[in-house]
């Protein structure tokens, strides 16, 4: 089965890199962006295809090292 | 005085603080390598020296906080044995949560590697005894993700329970409260745990203890620990 976690900032924590891309997407002249927050994906193959398991796996995995929870919040979608 | 110094892969600056442990407090580390399961015994003072442990992958310290050696880290700070984390030392006791909050990349985005002037905020623990309260000292940094955060509560908790160690200063003693060499909050240059027995800073004072090189300032926190160690 296969997963993706997403972190992100919480939105309140300053994104320094965010404002970076932002500003250059604004010199190279792309219209219309209002703000950019850069943030993390990971693609995750999963043994077996239980789900209810596989998004406790998940979690743990955030929980433990994918996400600093201090300052990011995680979000896991599934393929299928 | 029985120093251990925790490698990881990617520290870089293990030699460093372990020549300023021989010279100044007089007392060669052990090196411990981070797949251990336990302390040499005896230990009573643990570092985690700076450097690019997993080459900041995933976030900084992220990794080799999670490394087998940090339960006995851990377990070595809950009896109230000393940990000292310096830079990529630092980043790795908050992401194993032996200290609060987090430091992420510094505001202007660049690399820093300086010197600069800390306040040293109390003279009273086992790391600045040399020290006095409010000297104003000069360390190196040398650091790209040096930004201390935290939440609000946690942020107020520190400064109510007086556990700034360091905070990033002017020459004159007035703090960078944000526009620090890495826009800090507050300023903060290290922190101190609940119960004073860990501390965790980014700036090096392992680089400024010998005068053939420059100033000195570095000395005093090496002989503070000396000093607790022995008294101990």
């Amino acid at each position: 089965m296969k997963a993706r976690v997403i972190v992100t900032l919480k939105s309140a924590v300053l994104d320094p890199q965010g404002k970076a891309i932002e500003g250059a997407l604004r010199s190279l002249g792309v219209a219309g962006v209002e703000s950019v927050r850069q943030g993390k994906v990971f693609d995750v193959e999963l043994i077996g295809n239980d789900r209810a398991s596989a998004e406790a796996a998940l979690k743990d995995a955030c929980e433990k090292l994918l996400a600093n929870t201090v300052i990011e919040t995680y979000k896991v979608e599934f393929a299928d | 005085m029985k120093p251990a110094v925790i490698l990881f892969p990617g520290s870089n600056r293990e030699h460093d603080v372990a020549r300023a442990l021989k010279l100044v407090a007089g007392a060669t580390p052990s090196v411990v390598w981070h797949a251990e399961q336990e302390l040499p015994k005896g230990t009573d003072l643990v570092v985690l020296p700076g450097g690019f442990s997993y080459g900041d992958y995933l976030r900084c310290g992220a990794i080799a906080a999670r490394a087998n050696i940090m339960d006995a880290v851990r377990a070595h700070a809950q009896r109230g044995g000393l940990v000292l984390g310096i830079c990529n030392g630092f980043q790795i006791l908050c992401e194993a949560g032996l200290l609060p909050g987090v430091l992420v990349r510094n505001a202007r985005l660049r690399f820093v590697c300086r010197e600069v002037v800390l306040r040293v905020e109390r003279a009273d623990t086992a790391f600045t005894k040399a020290y006095r309260k409010n000297d104003l000292i000069r360390i190196p940094v040398a650091h790209g993700e040096g930004n201390y955060t935290a939440d609000e509560s946690t942020i107020k908790q520190l400064e109510k329970e007086g556990r700034v160690a360091f905070r990033y200063a002017r020459h004159d003693g007035r703090i960078d409260e944000t526009d620090g060499p890495n826009g800090s909050i507050n300023g903060i240059a290290g922190i101190y745990s609940e119960k004073f027995n860990v501390l965790g800073m980014m700036p090096h004072p392992e680089n400024y203890i010998e005068p053939e090189i420059g100033p000195t300032d570095g000395r005093a926190l090496f002989e503070s620990l000396a000093g607790a160690l022995k008294a101990a």
